[in-house]
């Protein structure tokens, strides 16, 4: 591998760490109200909504309650998505006439954008309206960030308080994650990318004079518009990943060179990193942050480079055809197929890794063409539970769980109680525990298994042999952890697909968000105990060893069985290939 | 339950505003303001007509030409309405059969040269709408395209070396030629040379 393709994910990472760690301190400024009191403006605001609605700011409340609120408000948000979609047609900014969309794909797509997944059944630049763009679409795009990071930051309370029955007040931690940290990162972000050629306009679609003729033998080509660099940049930053156009970051106007899809792949990594140093300045002690952070940047570096060395390496089919696939000054080489000239190799491997190694999705290579090996990483960084970096929260929420199971197994070994952060973990919280690793596995398997079996879930498959199975488990895994990337020629807008993934991805953030909450809960009630001779110290390698042990354990135990018969065999087959 | 249902009316349609509709247009507004070109398509305007745009493909197969990357939007190649790619795996079939055919086109246009053909020339692109192409695929089609118009090889040679987009900081990005604008360029030289 070279170093043209190993420095700019480096960089990358380098300079979101460096730019993670002050945000991180304001992200745990806000939500701890300090950072609201700054400014009169915002506080008055702040006051004259919380009136309106009848909440007292002051007033936290307990993990049940909590729960409620984000449970209730991801409903309407459903609901909103959902009819949006459907009467589109008669509703404003909608230049092409789209028709309204159809009931199970505004279904999928609301549970999809409801749930921080954006899987996408649909391709936007012939289904969406502008306004179901940016009312339906971007607007979850902000909230349910918002509302992983509040969770995120719900379970750092629990750790961090003692004897407290409260662990926040949920409508107020989402109304100053959206407006104090999302929203004016995504407005300089979404400047950023206009000035480097992503559209931003309400403009009908513009019919353009091609200089020689195009494929149907007229000169006219048609440009699809649209208001998509405000909606690209919360896309990224909220881990999102849901494409303007159905072609995602790999479409010119959405990621139009080497400069966007840098900050494009930075603006995922920032928060997720950012969450670290909020949880090492809340439980004071900036090392267990750090030591979080090392976890996971391990568990991506690894994976992201086997990724980059496959695809550089190739597919021995084309080279056999008469394809010249050496890398040189003056072409990328590889296995080019489903990615574009200007990424070339190694921007399109790293923003593979990044984006399922985060629950984004937002993909600027087409996965399903990838080498077996190179398509094996993302499909297994998603598998892991998007714990390394991992959604905005939800990978923080997701990792500190695994900290707990960690300390759980260390504590069984060595015969004591075991603890975190000064927090006996009980029975309770193991069991709460098991269930929020357990259920992801259980959706995916499950799902993958029903698709096998089910003749309306095989109609879709679009590749023969192996990788065609390794197209299901992709999108179940993808579903089920959030992730909304896909092994795209699968045909999942159908009925079946659209319902079966819809429930996946309800499961797969729920069935963890509630679990995780009441640890929370279960945490703020206990009492701090005393550090001792005999504490198992969460802050050094030994303790980053044991996080990353847990990780793989679980991941590969639970899936190393289904991923033989996928990657692994079309592995073997391609390089029977070779001469 | 009941206590939290004018919380979540209020401030869901609050957010809602704020980064739907608030966000958006602001957004639009400073962009238009500041950046009118880029934020309307990057457009090529030639002789008052928009003949495209510097960051979408168009499709180019006569041999007078450069040619793009393989396309596979819906329904046609270089089709903006429906963005993609083929989705085919490494081991399909059908993209070895792809390949081929392209191979063979690429060599049926431009006798005599066996060469290897640089992969990303006979390679579909993940948007299908790729701008671009490799250096090593430009050079690749400097002699047909001199031949097809009746150019000295190195005047298109020389076209095809300005037109190349480097690496920046030599390690970042990769180097591109966007096929558009050097046909555009390669239009002009041929009017200028017909005259």
């Amino acid at each position: 591998m070279t170093m043209a393709a190993i420095l700019p994910g480096l960089a990358v990472l380098a300079l979101a760490v460096l730019c993670g760690r002050p945000l991180g301190h304001y992200i745990a400024d806000v939500l701890e109200g300090k950072a609201a009191s700054r400014s009169r403006f915002r506080l008055r605001l702040e006051r004259v909504v919380y009136r309106v609605a009848g909440i007292d700011p002051e007033r936290e409340s307990g993990w049940k309650q909590y729960a409620i609120g984000v449970l209730l408000f991801s409903v309407v948000g459903a609901l909103f998505v959902y009819v949006l979609q459907r009467l589109q047609v008669w509703l404003p900014l909608n230049p092409q006439s789209f028709a309204n969309v159809t009931a199970d794909s505004s279904f999928n797509t609301a549970i999809s954008f409801v749930t921080n997944t954006n899987w996408q059944g649909y391709a936007g630049e012939s289904t969406m309206s502008y306004l179901t763009q940016m009312l339906g679409l971007a607007v979850q795009n902000f909230v349910s960030a918002a509302t992983g990071i509040s969770v995120a930051v719900a379970l750092i309370r629990g750790f961090a308080r003692h004897t407290s029955k409260t662990i926040g007040n949920f409508w107020v931690d989402l109304t100053r994650t959206t407006l104090y940290v999302l929203l004016p990162l995504a407005g300089v972000m979404a400047l950023l990318l206009v000035s480097q050629g992503v559209i931003q306009n309400f403009d009908a679609y513009r019919e353009v004079t091609a200089i020689a003729p195009q494929a149907d033998g007229s000169h006219v080509q048609t440009l699809a518009m649209g208001p998509v660099a405000s909606q690209e940049a919360i896309k990224e930053l909220g881990t999102n990943g849901g494409g303007f156009f159905n072609a995602n970051s790999a479409h010119p106007y959405e990621n139009p060179n080497t400069l966007t899809n840098f900050i494009e792949m930075f603006a995922i990594l920032l928060i997720p990193i950012a969450l670290t140093f909020t949880f090492g300045r809340m439980v004071g002690d900036a090392r267990q942050g750090w030591a979080v952070l090392a976890g996971m940047a391990v568990l991506f570096v690894s994976l992201w480079l086997v990724a980059a060395h496959f695809e550089q390496q190739g597919n021995p089919v084309m080279a056999q055809l008469g394809a010249d696939t050496s890398r040189t000054d003056a072409q990328p080489g590889g296995n080019m197929e489903g990615k574009e000239a200007r990424f070339g190799i190694g921007a399109s491997a790293l923003f593979a890794a990044i984006t399922t190694a985060t629950s984004t999705g937002a993909v600027n290579s087409m996965h399903d063409s990838m080498t077996p090996l190179g398509g094996f990483v993302p499909m297994f960084l998603m598998q892991l539970g998007e714990v390394a970096f991992g959604g905005v929260g939800s990978g923080l929420y997701g990792m500190l769980i695994y900290a707990l199971l960690g300390v759980f197994i260390a504590g069984l070994m060595i015969g004591r109680t075991p603890e975190y952060l000064g927090k006996k973990i009980e029975a309770f919280d193991m069991k709460m525990t098991s269930i929020a690793i357990l259920a992801t596995p259980a959706v995916v398997l499950i799902g993958t298994a029903v698709a096998v079996s089910a003749a309306s879930g095989k109609v879709g498959v679009a590749n023969p042999g192996a990788h065609g199975f390794s197209e299901l488990l992709y999108a179940f895994s993808s579903a089920g952890n959030n992730n909304g990337s896909a092994f795209a020629g699968l045909s999942a807008n159908t009925p079946f697909y659209n319902t079966a993934l819809g429930i996946a991805m309800w499961l797969g953030r729920f069935w963890v968000l509630v679990p995780v909450l009441a640890i929370a809960g279960s945490l703020a009630a206990k009492k701090r105990t005393p550090v001792t001779a005999g504490t198992l110290p969460t802050h050094g390698p030994l303790f980053v060893v044991l996080l990353i042990g847990s990780v793989l354990l679980i991941g590969a135990l639970t899936y190393v069985p289904a991923l033989a018969l996928g990657p692994i065999v079309e592995q073997v087959m391609m390089v029977g290939e070779l001469p | 339950m009941v206590s939290q249902i004018r919380p979540v009316l209020v401030i869901f349609s609050f957010l809602a505003i704020t980064t739907g509709i608030i966000y958006p247009f602001v957004v639009t507004g400073i962009a238009r303001a500041a950046f009118a070109d880029e934020a309307g398509g990057s457009l090529i305007v030639k002789d008052d007509k928009v003949i495209g745009s510097r960051l979408i493909g168009q499709n180019f197969t006569e041999p007078r030409y450069f040619w793009g990357r393989p396309s596979a939007t819906g329904t046609s190649p270089y089709n903006p309405l429906a963005s993609g790619g083929t989705n085919q795996g490494p081991l399909n079939p059908a993209l070895a059969e792809a390949i081929k055919t392209r191979i063979d086109s690429l060599r049926a246009a431009d006798p005599g040269n066996n060469a290897p053909v640089p992969v990303d020339l006979v390679t579909a692109s993940a948007s299908g709408l790729d701008p671009h192409i490799s250096v090593a695929a430009a050079d690749y089609q400097v002699a047909r395209v001199a031949r097809a118009r009746g150019l000295p090889v190195d005047r298109v040679g020389e076209l095809v070396a300005q037109h190349r987009d480097d690496r920046w900081l030599g390690l970042f990005g990769e180097p591109t030629v966007n096929v558009l604008e050097l046909n555009l360029a390669l239009e002009h030289v041929a009017v200028q040379v017909g005259e």
